[in-house]
């Protein structure tokens, strides 16, 4: 099981360790560094890694690399999925998960940490169950804790972690019963040159936060259920109910939380949104390049487009850009080669549109590769998919509460080549 | 006021001052300092000098306070056991107190103490623990049970708490339940031998309860458990895959790829016609799709597995080809990856996408993604027979960006579609020398200089190109070395007249001027090749290529059915056993996927071979050219019989002792050809009742000048396979002596002179005991009998089958090579009588699992005409009993290698069906003495 665990910033600070077995010297990361030094971009440092004696299984989110050390025979996505879930919880108790962040709270990291896992087996990874043990610190708990001496742990084994709803406490309690709910689908698309669509596909999540006194037990239908062939649920819902009924029904936990995730798959028909017209040509002889580029709205069942931002890798031979934006800011680091161009709502009367030109290198050939261009943007109250909620209903508690539903569409890996 | 500013205190003196600050009365100053150290401790600081200090903290009802001694505790026990016993009396209490967290806690936290001393007080509370009625506590203490095996393995099975652990399968805690099963299959691990998780149809039912209701990780841990359980049928199979499937749809990744490797398995136990197998098929591609869209570190786990399910069951993921797309912000890892399974998964439906692709990533800038996306494109070309026209215009084009890599890799990847498709595009080789001068990297030069060669003649400057490469031979990489001698022989061969200079050049450097012993033999038997018989040169080196795998990356198939037991683990992410790389000697058990076995209801199994059925009579066909390279090379030829063809330098034959077949016979002789390219299928002891075996029959009946019985000839070896020369034979037992009779038909139009034969080594090392002496020349359409004693102190080499003689003949025209089987009788020799009291003791002595029992069926004969038919081939009856009207005939055979082979005949006069039981130190002759059984009892 996971034997131990080294926090490692991007300048190769090992900044925490923590062991659940017997200690491993962290010269052990030494493999890690190599690995992180042949890595061009700390992005590509392979999440696994053979030493002589262990494995290391790492993630990198917040410019973290969270390094797992292993010993015999563990299934590496059970490790990595745990090291997911120990960011999450430090993002769940601490707002941000950063280094510094950490720092300040590293007697809670470590209570934490030693509460997830018992000798290298996940004990409590339920954030609730954790909550209950150590209490997440906040300002008004560090003042009175200070005054009155009293700890942020728990002295109370925590009740959920023995029932059948180990994602539930009991005795929650309410002034105003609420439950939201916000399906939300990101976009994963790749376009060609010529505008046609290569891939795409959707990733759709339903993120709840149900704040409901007692123990309800919520159904949720919808209008068409058959959109969600690919699905993964959250531990609370009923899957027989939903193989046989196509309705999910589950005793919420308290708080937030992820309902279900789905994929509708590129065999179903995907729309896209928006169109990019791009011109973008690097002449072989003179140094200057030109480039324009213009964003339009193309199936969005009438919605307004906004938060659209389009970055670009532009190649190394580009020195730098001079462009007018019909709307929006943009900016060209010439030391990245990142262009990025803030545009904003998209207006359907009046495209928004990037014009100008590009300084090369003088004497080099133009460059081998083309810049894909990245897009980013949301669509408010449209679920692109389709898929529309029914009804949800309450059971189980007297209580009427108030429900919502919000739909959004935004991108996720959009790209478009040129 | 925040955690961080335990961090600053980093002055001289700073343990001093904790230490006051631990033995301050008040709490709060107390707890601040243990908070301290604890700092300390994370950052790698040696607070171990504390220990006592912060041990006197540990009586206290702060129960933060209590943890974070704890923590201290864990960290530096090992170093000073001798205080750790001071913290043994507060762990007992604490397993006493009445909450149930404490309880916990005190358990959890005494397991992770790691020194021998203290353990032997914890087995008591544990063993409290592990009965607790709270199921919190038990789940905990099951885990401690596992930390404790680690520290002392003896202690844990004398104490029974192994047995406890068992029991815990069944507790009516779903949680307990999984952390007893995740507990166990961790000691399971450190001794595979033992039987910790003995599963059975009520355990596992328990287990698939449980899977319900336990936490994500339990379910994990259950489901790994699982899969290592064989069902007994294929209605067991599919009722534990339709409780697994759900499992399917669960956020945690991990959770779902425990459920594919458990269908994965199950599935190959299920039949193909069944409505659930396809139904089960199409479940599993959702899921797998899903995990391509988790976090990069997930997908490329899920990528390494997934490349390892398309190769076993391609069919699941066949229609999703487009989540396998590279986007450009994939981290390298991912992309190679998506890569590798894209070319798995193209076919002619989806190629024109693929290459769409794949030219796309071709211009991207990572020089290691361009490099495989090129590679790509040439095994798409070779993969997809229609797709190779435009795979190779695609490839033309990237070589006109003059990219400098892509051109190389372009150029290695052409060389191979040259050999898979010869004389197709060879109208590109213009283009490909424009960019001679670019190439720098030694596997393109050398493909390069492999194409010039091969295709000499079409080129007009080939002897100036391949000039050019000469001038810096000594420079070059042995692989570009390599190549260049043999392409400038190839020129040499097909343009003799100009390029006479440029070859004695070559062969000069290579051999005079190389240290390189490769090149140098190389160059050698080039040379005298050259000198002595050019014809045989040209055969030898221009000589037709085995033709190019199509898949030349995938795994083999036993392995890849062991890397799908382990889908999920280490070993599927490496694409290797746990053997090749699990630390230490510890025995790695093989897992295998179970064999299909049908309930005995179903009626649907039309596959299932019956059990112990022989293996076929068809004796076995020399098989793939590889093999029979190597084969051959193995062949002790003599010198009037030629050596096994060079081979082309296209085909690197690392291991090949080119120079040990004896240089000079090879010089000598003139009858090089190719290997034949299928081999020749022979028959032998095919049950005919010919007149020829009546003729032996009445000699036998003579008296002791008896010969064992002799099967009818049969076609060894067929005209059409060897240039007109047919051979047909069957092989005799004559007062102890082993002869082959061979029957010689020249079915040609030409002479055939120059008889000889080989034989390769065998497993009873048989071996011509004189040479094949054919004395007049054999005209067109006559043929000769011939008998050839063998004798049997050749060479030992264990075959398959065990029986399998490999012989290669030679005659003035070529050399044929074809395979036969003897009937092991031939080998039963005369003193094979086995004294009485002997037989009894070497019956009992042998083990039980050595014997093997057979029918012999349809064998109308008495247990006395049973008895002198055998004993004519040399099987001697020892003693006749009678049992319960079954005549028992107990007998005894020896074989020229000194094996016994000790037998029970059981004859029901009545019953045409014989039992033969035998008993023999190497059971693998069983088979074939069975066999030889029958051979002669019906004939």
């Amino acid at each position: 099981m996971i034997h131990s665990l080294f926090l490692i910033n991007s300048s190769g600070d090992i900044f925490l360790e923590k062991h659940w077995k017997s200690v491993v010297s962290r010269s052990v990361c030494d493999y890690f560094f190599e690995a992180q030094e042949r890595a061009t971009e700390a992005e590509n440092v392979p999440p696994v890694i053979p030493t002589p004696h262990h494995y290391l299984l790492s993630v990198y989110r917040h410019k973290i690399f969270f390094v797992a050390v292993i010993q015999t025979e563990v299934p590496p996505l059970f490790v990595i999925e745990f090291l997911h879930r120990v960011v999450d919880t430090f993002q769940d108790y601490f707002g941000v998960c950063s280094e510094p962040v950490i720092k300040d709270n590293v007697v809670v990291v470590y209570e934490v940490l030693e509460e997830m896992l018992d000798n290298g087996f996940p004990l409590a990874t339920e954030s609730n169950i954790l909550k209950e043990l150590i209490k997440p610190p906040t300002i008004l708990r560090t003042v009175v804790n200070t005054i009155t001496g009293s700890t942020n742990v728990g002295d109370q084994l925590p009740t959920g972690q023995l029932s059948v709803v180990p994602w539930r406490r009991t005795g929650v309690k309410y002034t105003n019963n609420e439950a939201y709910f916000d399906v939300i689908e990101e976009i994963d698309a790749i376009i060609d040159k010529s505008g046609s669509t290569v891939a795409a596909e959707i990733q759709g999540v339903i993120d709840a936060c149900v704040k409901l006194t007692g123990m309800p037990d919520l159904t949720l239908s919808f209008m068409n259920p058959r959109l969600l062939d690919d699905v993964s649920f959250h531990p609370c819902v009923r899957f027989k109910r939903w193989e046989s009924e196509r309705i999910l029904s589950f005793i919420p936990p308290d708080g937030n939380f992820r309902l279900l995730s789905y994929h509708v798959s590129a065999q179903n028909l995907v729309a896209i949104p928006v169109y990019v017209k791009h011109n973008i040509s690097f002449r072989d002889s003179s140094s200057l390049g030109r480039f324009e580029i213009t964003v339009g709205p193309k199936q969005t069942m009438g919605k307004t487009i906004e938060g659209v931002i389009v970055t670009s890798q532009m190649p190394r031979g580009v020195l730098n850009m001079s462009l007018t934006p019909s709307q929006g800011a943009h900016t060209f680091d010439p030391v990245t080669k990142m262009l990025s161009w803030d545009v904003g709502k998209i207006n359907p009367q009046k495209l928004p549109s990037l014009k100008g030109t590009m300084s090369l290198q003088a004497g080099t050939s133009k460059p081998d590769e083309n810049p894909t261009i990245n897009l980013q943007f949301k669509i408010q109250q449209l679920a692109i998919s389709g898929l529309k909620v029914n009804r949800l209903d309450m059971y189980g508690e007297k209580y009427k509460p108030f429900k919502g539903i919000k739909y959004m569409t935004k991108a996720g890996k959009f790209q478009v080549r040129t | 006021m925040t955690d961080s500013k335990y961090f600053t205190t980093t002055k001289k003196g700073e343990i001093f001052e904790l230490k006051a600050e631990l033995n301050s009365d008040k709490k709060e100053k107390k707890k601040e300092a243990v908070k301290k150290v604890i700092a300390s401790m994370t950052v790698g600081k040696d607070v171990s000098a504390l220990f006592p200090d912060v041990v006197n903290c540990m009586q206290t009802d702060n129960l933060e306070l209590k943890k974070l001694v704890y923590l201290y505790l864990m960290n530096y026990a090992k170093s000073q056991p001798d205080m750790a016993i001071m913290a043994v009396n507060t762990f007992v209490k604490d397993c006493e107190d009445p909450n149930p967290l404490i309880r916990a806690l005190a358990v959890r936290t005494m397991g992770c103490i790691r020194v021998d001393k203290i353990t032997e007080y914890l087995c008591e509370p544990l063993r409290k623990c592990l009965k607790d009625e709270d199921p919190y506590v038990r789940k905990t203490a099951a885990v401690c049970v596992a930390k404790l095996h680690d520290i002392n393995a003896q202690l844990v099975e004398d104490q029974g708490f192994l047995d406890t652990l068992k029991d815990l399968i069944s507790d009516s805690n779903p949680m307990v339940v999984a952390n007893a099963v995740a507990a166990l299959s961790e000691i399971a691990e450190s001794h595979p031998s033992s039987n910790l998780l003995d599963l059975n149809p009520q355990s596992i039912n328990k287990l698939l309860t449980a899977l319900n209701e336990c936490t994500e990780w339990g379910q994990i841990f259950i489901l790994d458990c699982l899969a290592n359980y064989t069902p007994k049928d294929d209605r067991e199979a599919q009722s534990i895959c339709e409780r697994v499937t759900p499992r399917l749809s669960h956020a945690n990744s991990a959770v779902v790829l425990s459920a594919v490797k458990v269908l994965m398995k199950f599935m190959e136990m299920l039949s193909k016609d069944l409505d659930y197998y396809g139904t089960l098929l199409k479940k599993l591609a959702p899921p797998l799709v899903t995990l391509l869209s988790a976090e990069p570190e997930l997908q490329y786990v899920a990528l390494r597995n997934i490349n390892l399910i398309v190769q076993k069951r391609p069919e699941i993921l066949k229609h999703e080809m487009k989540v396998f797309f590279v986007k450009y912000n994939d981290p390298i890892y991912v992309k190679l990856e998506k890569l590798d399974i894209m070319i798995r998964l193209a076919s002619q439906a989806n190629i024109a996408q693929v290459l769409a692709e794949l030219k796309e990533y071709a211009t991207e800038v990572d020089v290691d993604f361009v490099r495989k996306a090129v590679r790509a494109i040439g095994r798409c070309a070779i993969k997809v027979e229609q797709s190779a026209e435009r795979c190779v215009s695609t490839l033309l084009d990237l070589i006109q960006t003059k990219v400098n890599y892509v051109v190389q890799e372009a150029i290695v990847v052409i060389k191979d579609i040259f050999r898979k498709y010869p004389n197709k595009y060879e109208s590109v080789i213009a283009t490909l020398c424009e960019n001679l001068d670019s190439l720098d990297e030694p596997e393109a030069r050398a493909a390069m200089i492999w194409i010039v060669g091969e295709y000499a003649e079409r080129i007009d400057n080939a002897d100036e190109l391949l000039e050019s490469f000469l001038e810096g031979f000594h420079d070059e990489s042995t692989q570009v070395q390599l190549q260049l001698l043999t392409a400038i022989v190839k020129l040499f061969l097909k343009k003799p007249t100009e390029t006479q200079e440029l070859v004695q050049q070559v062969l000069s450097l290579a051999t005079q001027d190389s240290d390189n012993p490769d090149l140098r033999d190389r160059g050698y038997i080039y040379w005298r090749l050259l000198s002595t018989d050019p014809v045989a040169a040209k055969e030898v080196v221009l000589a037709e290529k085995p033709l190019i795998s199509e898949e030349t990356d995938l795994i083999e198939p036993t392995l890849l059915d062991e890397l799908i037991c382990y889908i999920g683990t280490l070993a599927s992410v490496y694409h290797k056993p746990p053997s090749a790389f699990v630390e230490g000697g510890r025995g790695v058990v093989h897992k295998s996927l179970p064999p299909r076995t049908a309930s005995s209801e179903s009626t649907e199994s039309p596959e299932t071979a019956p059990a112990g059925a022989p293996p076929g009579e068809q004796p076995d066909v020399i098989p793939a050219q590889g093999d029979l390279l190597g084969d051959l090379l193995n062949l002790d030829l003599g010198p009037p019989v030629s050596g096994p063809p060079l081979t082309t330098s296209s085909v690197q034959m690392g291991a090949v002792d080119l120079l040990g077949g004896g240089l000079d016979s090879l010089i000598g002789d003139n009858n090089f050809g190719a290997p034949p390219a299928a081999a020749v299928p022979a028959r032998v002891g095919a049950p005919i009742g010919s007149g020829l075996s009546d003729l032996f029959d009445l000699t036998s009946g003579v008296g002791t000048l008896s010969g064992s019985y002799v099967a009818p000839k049969a076609v060894w070896l067929p005209a059409m396979k060897a240039k007109g020369l047919e051979i047909s034979g069957t092989f005799t037992r004559q007062v102890g002596s082993i002869s082959m009779d061979l029957q010689l038909t020249n079915k040609a139009l030409q002479v055939m002179t120059d008889f000889a034969i080989q034989f390769n080594r065998n497993s009873f090392g048989l071996a011509p005991a004189a040479p094949l002496q054919v004395h007049a020349p054999l005209s067109p359409n006559q043929t000769v009998e011939i008998s050839l004693p063998l004798n049997t102190v050749g060479s030992v080499m264990k075959m398959e089958p065990l029986n399998n003689l490999q012989v290669a003949v030679k005659n003035n025209i070529d050399v044929f090579y074809f395979s036969t089987l003897y009937p092991l009788h031939v080998l039963f020799v005369e003193d094979g009588k086995m004294d009485r009291q002997m037989f009894l003791a070497t019956w009992k002595d042998i083990p039980n699992e050595n014997e093997a029992q057979f029918q012999i069926r349809d064998c109308p004969l008495n247990a006395e005409t049973a008895s002198s038919k055998l004993q004519s081939s040399n099987i001697f009856t020892i003693a006749k009993r009678n049992v319960e009207g079954q005549d028992m005939l107990y007998q005894s055979l020896k074989l020229t290698n000194g094996i016994w082979v000790l037998a029970e005949l059981r004859i029901q006069p009545g019953n045409p069906s014989f039992t033969l039981s035998l008993k023999c130190r190497a059971p693998e002759v069983s088979q074939h003495v069975y066999q030889a059984y029958e051979t002669i009892l019906k004939n």
